[in-house]
C-alpha cells in the first residue's frame, strides 16, 4: 500500500497552460457496496492512489472486480460508500464537468449527425463560434472530417468510437475517463485506436484514467498500471483493491514486440491468475 | 393493441445494425442497399417478392387485390339473387345512393362534420395524452400520483360516458368531440410513458456524463428517443377516435356518418347504410396512410 501512496513526479510533456489543464486525482479508501443488509454486496474496500497530472494510469483486472465502478466513482456517475475522490484537491460530488467519460459503446444519439454528437461534449458557456471550430479540429484529430454530417449508424463501430472519443475531448477535459473503449473493438481496429488515443494525448496532454482487461493495451499506453484483485476468502468476501502497481518504463509508442515488455506482461497475468506460459 | 409493447424498440435494432456495417467501406454502408421504391428505370434481375414489393405501384396493386375480389363477389351473389335487395343491395345502387345524396349536398355535410370532429378530439386527445404521458413516463411522483387513476379511467368503456357527457354538455359539439378526445388520449399516454420510462438508459446516462439535465436532457435525448412510439401510438389513437365518432354519432346526433348510419337503418335504406361504412372504411384508411407517411418520415428523422 505505502508504494501506492508515493506518487511519482509530474510528466514533463503535461503543460497546465496549453489548452487542456490536466489535474491531479486522488482516490482516498474508496469503498463500494452494491445493497443493504445480508445481502449486500461489497465491490470495491479501500482504494487509495494518487494519479498526477497528464499522467496515463491504466486500471487493470479481471471482468466484475469493480475497475468500471471505480471510473464511475471518479466521474461522479456513481456515489462511493465509503471513501471519496478529489479531482485538483476538491471533492467530486455528483457529475463532474472537470471529466469527460468514454464508455466501452459509443453511446452516440442515434438521430444526430457524428458532428453534432461531438458537439454535446462541448463545455457549457463556449459561443457557437468557437464550438463549431473546436469539433471541426477534433473530428480532423481523429480522422472523421469526411464523417462530419453522417449519421452513428451510417458509420463503423470504430468510426463511432473514435466519435465518441472525440465528445470527450470536447469537453476540454482535466482528466479523461475511459472505460474499456476499445474493448468492442477488432483486434486491428484496437490497435489503431490506442495509437490514436496516444496521439491524442500527445496533442492535448491531459490526465488519463484508462480501465482496461488488456494487459497488452495497459502496457502500450500506460505511465502506471494499478492492478484490481481481491484476495477474499470464503469467510470475508471483502470486495476488490488495489493488489499491485506497477510503472511502465520507456516512452511511447513502445515497441509491441520488446522483452521487457514480455516479461512484465507474463507478471501481471500471473497476477490477475493466469498463467503467462 | 399488440404492437403497443414493441414499438419504443424499432429503433434501437435498426441503430444496432451499425456495428455490421464494414469498416473498410464507410462510404457504401451511407447508403442503404435496398433499390429505390416507385422507382421504374431500375429493372430487376429475376422475379423475387421482395424486389416486386419493394416497387409502390405493385404494393398498391396487391393491397387493391382483396377489396376488389370483395367487390366481385358482392357483385355476383346479388346478381345471382343470394340476397334480397333489402338484405344486400347490389355495389351499384350503393353507389347510386351515394351520388345521390352528393347531389342533394348532404354526403359533403356528413363527411365534413364527421372528419371535423374527429380531427378536433384527436389532436385535443393526443396533445393530453402527449403532455401526461411525459409525465407520468418521467416523475416516479406523477406516476404514483396519477397513474392508478388514469389506469381506471381507462377501464371505462367508452359508451359508459356518453349519458354523462349529454347530461353536463347537452347534445352538440362539445359532447362529440370529448367523447372522440377520451377515446384518442389513452393510446397516445399508454405508449409515449411507457415508452418514456424504456429510454435507453445507456444513452442517458452518457448524456448525463456530458452535464445534460432537466429540460435540456428531456428534449435533447428522451423526446427524440420516444419519436417512432409516439407515432405508433398517434395511429391507434386516430383508429379509436374513428370509433369513438361513430359511438358519439349513432346515439345523438343530426349529422355525420353515424348518423346516416341509424337513420339508414330507421328508414330500411340499406343502401346507405353500407355507403356509410364503406365511407368509414376509406376515410379511416386515408388518415392513418397520411399520419403513416409522417411516421416514416419522422422515424428516418429521429431513429
Amino acid at each position: 500500500m505505502t508504494a501506492v501512496l508515493h506518487p511519482p513526479q509530474p510528466r514533463a510533456d503535461a503543460r497546465p497552460g496549453s489548452g487542456t489543464p490536466a489535474l491531479p486525482v486522488s482516490f482516498r479508501g474508496l469503498g463500494r457496496a452494491f445493497g443493504t443488509g445480508p445481502a449486500a454486496h461489497t465491490v470495491l474496500r479501500d482504494v487509495s492512489f494518487d494519479v498526477v497530472p497528464g499522467e496515463v494510469l491504466a486500471i487493470l483486472g479481471a471482468s466484475g472486480c469493480g475497475k468500471s465502478t471505480l471510473l464511475r466513482a471518479a466521474a461522479g456517475l456513481d456515489a462511493a460508500t465509503s471513501g471519496s475522490v478529489a479531482i485538483d484537491g476538491e471533492p467530486v460530488r455528483g457529475v463532474d464537468d472537470r471529466c469527460a467519460f468514454a464508455f466501452q459503446e459509443p453511446r452516440l444519439l442515434p438521430w444526430h449527425t457524428l458532428q453534432a454528437n461531438i458537439a454535446i461534449g462541448l463545455p457549457a458557456g463556449v459561443s457557437a463560434r468557437d464550438g463549431k471550430a473546436k469539433v471541426a479540429r477534433l473530428l480532423e484529430l481523429v480522422g472523421l472530417q469526411d464523417f462530419a454530417k453522417h449519421r452513428p449508424r451510417e458509420v463503423s463501430g470504430g468510426m463511432a468510437q473514435r466519435a465518441s472519443l472525440a465528445r470527450a475531448l470536447a469537453r476540454n477535459p482535466g482528466v479523461l475517463l475511459l472505460d474499456e473503449p476499445f474493448g468492442a473493438l477488432d483486434a486491428l481496429t484496437r490497435i489503431k485506436m490506442q495509437d490514436l488515443l496516444l496521439e491524442v494525448h500527445r496533442a492535448e496532454p491531459t490526465t488519463v484514467l484508462l480501465v482496461t482487461h488488456d494487459v497488452d493495451e495497459a502496457l502500450q499506453l500506460a505511465d502506471r498500471i494499478i492492478v484490481l484483485g481481491r484476495e477474499d476468502t470464503e469467510s470475508s468476501p471483502a470486495g476488490a483493491t488495489i493488489v499491485r502497481t506497477l510503472t511502465v518504463p520507456g516512452g511511447r509508442p513502445r515497441d509491441r514486440a520488446s522483452a521487457e515488455l514480455a516479461r512484465m506482461r507474463t507478471s501481471l497475468l500471473a497476477s490477475l491468475g493466469v498463467d503467462g506460459h | 393493441m399488440a404492437s403497443l409493447g414493441d414499438s419504443p424498440f424499432t429503433g434501437t435494432t435498426v441503430a444496432d445494425g451499425r456495428a455490421a456495417a464494414a469498416p473498410a467501406a464507410p462510404a457504401d454502408a451511407a447508403r442503404p442497399a435496398s433499390p429505390v421504391t416507385g422507382g421504374h428505370g431500375t429493372p430487376a434481375n429475376g422475379w423475387s417478392p421482395a424486389g416486386f414489393l419493394a416497387r409502390g405501384w405493385a404494393r398498391l396493386l396487391l393491397g387493391l387485390l382483396v377489396p376488389a375480389a370483395v367487390l366481385a363477389a358482392w357483385q355476383l351473389s346479388t346478381a345471382a339473387g343470394l340476397f334480397s335487395v333489402v338484405q344486400l343491395p347490389p355495389p351499384a345502387m350503393v353507389l347510386d345512393a351515394g351520388l345521390d345524396l352528393l347531389r342533394r349536398g348532404q354526403l359533403g355535410l356528413h363527411v365534413a362534420i364527421s372528419t371535423q370532429r374527429v380531427l378536433i378530439g384527436f389532436a385535443a386527445g393526443a396533445a393530453l395524452g402527449l403532455l401526461f404521458g411525459s409525465l407520468v413516463g418521467l416523475s416516479r411522483v406523477a406516476d404514483a400520483l396519477l397513474g392508478p387513476t388514469i389506469g381506471a379511467l381507462r377501464a371505462v368503456p367508452s359508451l359508459a360516458w356518453v349519458p354523462l357527457l349529454i347530461l353536463w354538455m347537452k347534445i352538440g359539439e362539445d359532447s362529440k368531440v370529448t367523447l372522440i378526445m377520451i377515446g384518442a388520449f389513452f393510446p397516445v399516454f399508454t405508449t409515449v410513458s411507457l415508452a418514456l420510462r424504456h429510454v435507453d438508459r445507456n444513452l442517458v446516462e452518457a448524456a448525463r456524463a456530458f452535464g445534460l439535465k432537466g429540460v435540456k436532457l428531456l428534449t435533447t435525448v428522451q423526446l427524440p428517443a420516444v419519436v417512432p412510439a409516439v407515432f405508433s401510438g398517434l395511429r391507434l389513437a386516430l383508429a379509436q377516435a374513428w370509433l369513438f365518432l361513430v359511438a358519439a354519432e349513432l346515439i345523438a346526433s343530426s349529422m355525420g356518418l353515424g348518423f346516416l348510419l341509424t337513420d339508414s337503418q330507421n328508414n330500411g335504406r340499406t343502401d346507405r347504410l353500407l355507403l356509410a361504412i364503406v365511407l368509414l372504411a376509406v376515410i379511416g384508411k386515408i388518415t392513418d396512410a397520411l399520419l403513416g407517411l409522417a411516421e416514416k418520415w419522422a422515424v428516418n428523422r429521429w431513429a
